[in-house]
């Protein structure tokens, strides 16, 4: 190995730093003693089980993740069809402006997304809830689903589906029997980032959630305007270790998926 | 020993399995295929063969209802299948890529389109059986694509395409990812299983030596248009253009012009110090036509004396020595700067060779050995 030069060392030390240094403050002040946020008073790991205590952070918590289940499920099936069209449909009237919109919301401020949606809700006489924090992420995170599916769609050798098609499917079967369980990865990961989204949505959620339901994101910023408490602390603590004990397992199955893979084929070229 | 020898084209009463009529396929301004007429008949092994970007591939996937016609018709057994989607239609698709389903097993690769037909499980075990045992994969049933190697691969999708049974069975550029040894194999492997299935297949490649050794009858494209359609010994000694004689094997070319001179025979004036050569035809050519001596190295012997009987010969000096192994085809420079190419068998060893560069050589072939070309 290859001793780090001065310059690299820096570089590693500033990235890990500003990374890391945030969420380490954070994690270690929810296991604060004192109730005062900034004043360390000695180990403790009280402010879990209060918040274990708190009706309405559950609820809200429960609320995040109906809505970010439904909305993501939402979101990759109109997506992945939206990719599948656009890759596929080749020339059709209103692709331009198909495509154009599909794409809009990444670029979109999403304060003019939430206050549009609002606008539509109130028009149509929906009454503010989970249903239209559901529709608002649906909208907003089935653009990135289409982005992440169509690139692999565009990588996806068409004589598959080809071949199915020769060999008896109608275009429905090739798809659900040959394309997708062929982009399922593609297609999982765009699940998975439309849950992120909509997890950690504020602003869209903020215009379209109404009393009866309310967010994580919107709970926990409201109640930091009234003051940091170590309550929060612990919550954004739990939340940060399911995250990323979901990352680390995801990666480490498709690490080993890849290696397997490759050794397969190796051992297959071998026998040859 | 009475053996009919296979040629339905000849047959005046035999009905072509696919005809192609008058097809036409424009994308846009560019004209893949330009106004073809075909037939191809059951049980034949049938080559289009062309450079790439002749349409072959085009012609392929027409007949596979990836395409269709921009004009004109296609008929397979009498009927027109424009209209059939290619999920409905009695033909199946091998794929240059092969197109193995990753996530499936070799098994359920070739079982895929039988259970589309929804057949009870019992026909589809035995069918795959029987597909697996005619391709040799029977070890490997349970492997995945990735599992198995490049030539495995190739005998899976042959299977996989074989396995319903078509009519008709088309292979585009089947063995361009195997190596040259494994491919002279799996051409054999690909004849025999054509007799022992008596399929017919459509094989499209832009290997000349490949078309010739499988097919039954080759076609040579070029541009949209069929420029001969015959056997692999007919495209190869009676070339009809300078283009068929050139892409097929290596040829050489004299221009001149043409005299009758006794039945038959022609003589091609083609320099004004030289006599002309003599050659047979069973085309006849005008006088002062213009027209193109095609014939091939093997064809030319080359002598250091003028041999006494040669029809035809012509003196030179060794330009180049190509040696093959076997075979040393030598460059002749002529006094008016055509280099002719005469091939030789190496039946001595090297060593004595009575041949070498800078020499100056005859080079003679007979009035039969070359063909007579108007273009």
């Amino acid at each position: 190995m290859n001793r780090l030069s001065w310059f690299n060392a820096t570089s590693l030390t500033l990235g890990f730093a500003f990374l890391y240094l945030p969420m380490i403050i954070l994690v270690v002040y929810s296991f604060n003693e004192s109730k005062l946020v900034t004043v360390w008073a000695g180990f403790s790991t009280k402010w879990y089980g209060e918040l274990l205590q708190n009706e309405s952070f559950l609820d809200a918590a429960w609320v995040t993740i109906k809505v970010a289940v439904l909305s993501s499920t939402f979101a990759t099936v109109l997506g992945t069809m939206a990719a599948y069209v656009l890759v596929r449909g080749g020339r059709f009237l209103g692709r331009t402006v198909f495509s154009g919109m599909i794409y809009a919301p990444l670029v979109m401020p999403e304060v003019i997304t939430g206050l549009s949606l609002l606008l539509l809700f109130i028009g149509i006489g929906l009454d503010r809830g989970v249903i239209t924090i559901v529709l608002a992420h649906t909208t907003f995170s089935m653009c990135y689903v289409s982005v992440v599916v169509s690139s692999r769609l565009m990588t996806f050798d068409r004589s598959l589906e080809e071949a199915a098609l020769d060999l008896g499917c109608s275009s429905f079967n090739a798809f659900r029997l040959v394309t997708l369980p062929i982009i399922a990865p593609a297609v999982i990961s765009g699940w998975l980032l439309a849950f992120t989204l909509s997890l950690d949505d504020l602003v869209i959620a903020s215009f379209t959630a109404g009393p009866s339901a309310t967010t994580l994101p919107i709970k926990i910023f409201s109640a930091v305007r009234l003051g940091v408490s170590p309550e929060i602390n612990a919550l954004s603590t739990l939340m940060i270790g399911i995250v990323t004990v979901g990352v680390i397992s995801a990666s480490l199955i498709s690490k080993r998926k890849s290696v397997r893979q490759q050794q397969e084929e190796q051992a297959a070229a071998r026998a040859a | 020993m009475t053996q009919t020898v296979f040629a339905p084209w000849d047959d005046p009463n035999e009905k072509p399995l696919i005809r192609f009529r008058g097809v036409t396929k424009r994308f846009g301004e560019f004209t893949a295929i330009d106004d073809l007429t075909l037939d191809i008949f059951e049980r034949e092994f049938f080559a289009l063969l062309g450079p790439s970007g002749c349409g072959k591939t085009t012609m392929m996937r027409m007949l596979a209802g990836f395409e269709t016609p921009t004009s004109g018709t296609i008929e397979l057994s009498g009927q027109d299948i424009a209209a059939v989607p290619p999920n409905k239609r009695a033909v199946n698709m091998m794929f240059q890529s092969y197109a193995l389903f990753p996530h499936l097993s070799v098994y359920e690769n070739i079982a895929f389109g039988l259970r589309r037909d929804k057949l009870p499980k019992a026909e589809i075990d035995a069918r795959v059986l029987e597909m697996l045992k005619l391709t040799r994969l029977e070890k490997f049933a349970r492997r995945k694509p990735h599992q198995i190697s490049g030539g495995q691969r190739q005998r899976v999708a042959l299977a996989r395409s074989l396995a319903k049974a078509p009519k008709l069975l088309l292979l585009d550029e089947p063995l361009g990812a195997l190596d040259a040894k494994l491919r002279q194999a799996t051409q054999f492997e690909l004849m025999d299983i054509q007799e022992k299935t008596g399929t017919t297949f459509v094989i499209v490649t832009h290997d000349q030596e490949e078309a010739m050794t499988v097919a039954s009858r080759v076609a040579v494209m070029d541009e949209g248009r069929v420029m001969q359609v015959a056997t692999p010994e007919k495209i190869y000694e009676a070339p009809n253009s300078v283009y068929v004689a050139d892409f097929i094997g290596d040829v050489n070319i004299i221009s001149g012009k043409a005299r009758p001179a006794e039945t038959g025979t022609f003589q091609l004036h083609w320099a004004d110090a030289h006599a002309p050569f003599v050659a047979a035809s069973d085309h006849a050519f005008s006088d002062g036509q213009a027209c193109h001596l095609a014939i091939r190295p093997e064809k030319v012997a080359i002598s250091s004396e003028r041999p006494a009987e040669a029809e035809n010969a012509v003196q030179g000096k060794v330009l180049d020595i190509a040696y093959l192994g076997n075979l040393s085809t030598y460059h002749v420079e002529l006094s008016t700067g055509l280099i002719l190419k005469a091939q030789t068998a190496n039946t001595r060893r090297i060593s004595r060779r009575s041949f070498t560069w800078e020499d100056p050589v005859w080079v003679s072939w007979t009035a039969t050995a070359g063909v007579l070309l108007g273009q």
